[in-house]
């Protein structure tokens, strides 16, 4: 029972801080349309954390709620995978960073379906249409970068200087975790060097990888997220729109 | 077979309509799963069209509010995930409407994967392009036409 409830609360985490994260870039995108491209992936990541929330609160049982949840554990408790808490930085680091997770977040959810835990199966088989859209967008957008002007691809080697080592973490497997996960990032790094390839963008090397987001080890910027995110329900607490 | 009873909150239902595209009521969306009577409890159930979908609320509210006008007081919204919505789920009546209201309406969900050609709502030519995978909702992409240049809103398929 733990176990299937800190499973679940990782994939609420790591959906909910990525969607935060994303929504920064509400009124701040390049174009009109990409900002209203990013924003809207930041919605259905945000719609499923709400299903992962909900899912864990039912497991847990009274008081916990979907809020409750989200609002009121710490930063410890948080279960995000790193990548997701890392800053948007230029719109390389963040299009680079949702490709990295719709391929890994595709590949997970496709396990999922197949879940003794119907509930998650359900959100799972719900969810991997709006990934599918995720992964073309951002995939395109690694494309036009990485095979676009001098500047554009410079800037994506330094995207991907700054994100791989937080890669790793998607296949390594915390102890609430009872997915097959190697066979997962074999997957994974077929797609990325597909789109890579296309992009004309060579793979890094294997290097150290960053991990702890899984277990609640989280890096410096999450305590500003969950401040800011936390803030109202911490100051009147129970306050609804 | 539907029961009378039954039949008659169906077609309640067919007067409560998407807040965000007002031309499709939510039988023509294919949200509703289905209805059940248990004593005098009237059980609406109805999936998500996105995961975030944020008409969902409203729309809860607005089947409540236009059963208990019409004397069911007891009115229970129910959620439902699985199977997940498909837009092949929406009313052939549903597209006549979209398209009339100048939206295009989803192609078969198999084309998911797929970039297909996606005919103008205003002068139905096949030379459009793409502008950017999400519109002005999560359910609809924007495209332009290169015939009568006028842009316009695709119901994604899904
Ligand atoms: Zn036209």
């Amino acid at each position: 029972m733990n176990q299937q409830i800190n499973f679940t609360l990782s994939l609420a985490d790591t959906t909910l801080i990525l969607a935060q994260r994303n929504s920064e870039w509400c009124a701040h995108g390049p174009i009109l349309e990409q900002d209203i491209a990013i924003t809207n992936i930041s919605l259905d990541l945000l719609g499923q954390a709400r299903n992962f929330y909900q899912h864990a609160a039912h497991l847990i049982g009274s008081p916990a709620t979907e809020d409750s949840l989200a609002y009121l554990r710490t930063e410890r408790e948080f279960k995000n995978l790193l990548i997701t808490e890392l800053p948007n930085g230029d719109w390389a680091q963040t299009i680079l960073r949702q490709f990295f997770f719709s391929v890994y977040q595709s590949l997970l959810y496709t396990q999922l379906l197949q879940s003794k835990d119907e509930q998650l199966a359900a959100i799972a088989e719900k969810s991997l249409k709006e990934i599918t859209y995720h992964i073309k967008w951002s995939s395109d957008w690694v494309i036009r970068l990485g095979d676009g002007t001098a500047e554009s691809q410079q800037r994506m080697y330094k995207a991907i200087e700054y994100l791989w080592m937080y890669t790793g973490e998607f296949f390594i497997p915390a102890d609430y975790e009872t997915t097959d996960l190697s066979a997962m990032e074999r997957e994974w790094s077929l797609k990325v060097k597909d789109v890579f390839e296309e992009a004309g963008l060579i793979m890094p090397e294997k290097i150290f990888m960053q991990q702890g987001g899984k277990t609640g080890n989280h890096t410096e910027h999450l305590g500003f997220i969950l401040a800011e995110m936390q803030s109202l329900q911490r100051t009147y607490p129970g306050a609804q729109w | 077979m539907a029961t009378p009873e039954k039949q008659e909150i169906l077609s309640l239902l067919k007067e409560v309509c998407d807040p965000e595209v007002p031309v499709l009521t939510i039988l023509d969306l294919g949200i509703v799963r289905d209805v059940k009577i248990n004593g005098d409890e009237v059980e609406v159930i109805i999936t998500p069209t996105y995961s975030g979908c944020p008409a969902m609320d409203a729309i809860s509210i607005d089947i409540r509010l236009k059963l208990i006008e019409h004397g069911y007081k007891n009115v229970k919204i129910s959620f439902t995930l699985s199977p997940a919505w498909t837009t092949d789920w929406m009313s052939e009546e549903g597209k006549r409407k979209l398209e009339a209201y100048g939206i295009a309406a989803p192609h078969r969900s198999d084309t998911l994967r797929r970039d297909e050609r996606i005919a103008c709502p205003q002068c139905h030519s096949n030379d459009t392009k793409l502008l950017s995978q999400f519109g002005s909702t999560a359910c609809k992409a924007l495209y332009q036409c290169n015939e009568c240049k006028e842009p316009f809103d695709y119901f994604k398929c899904h």
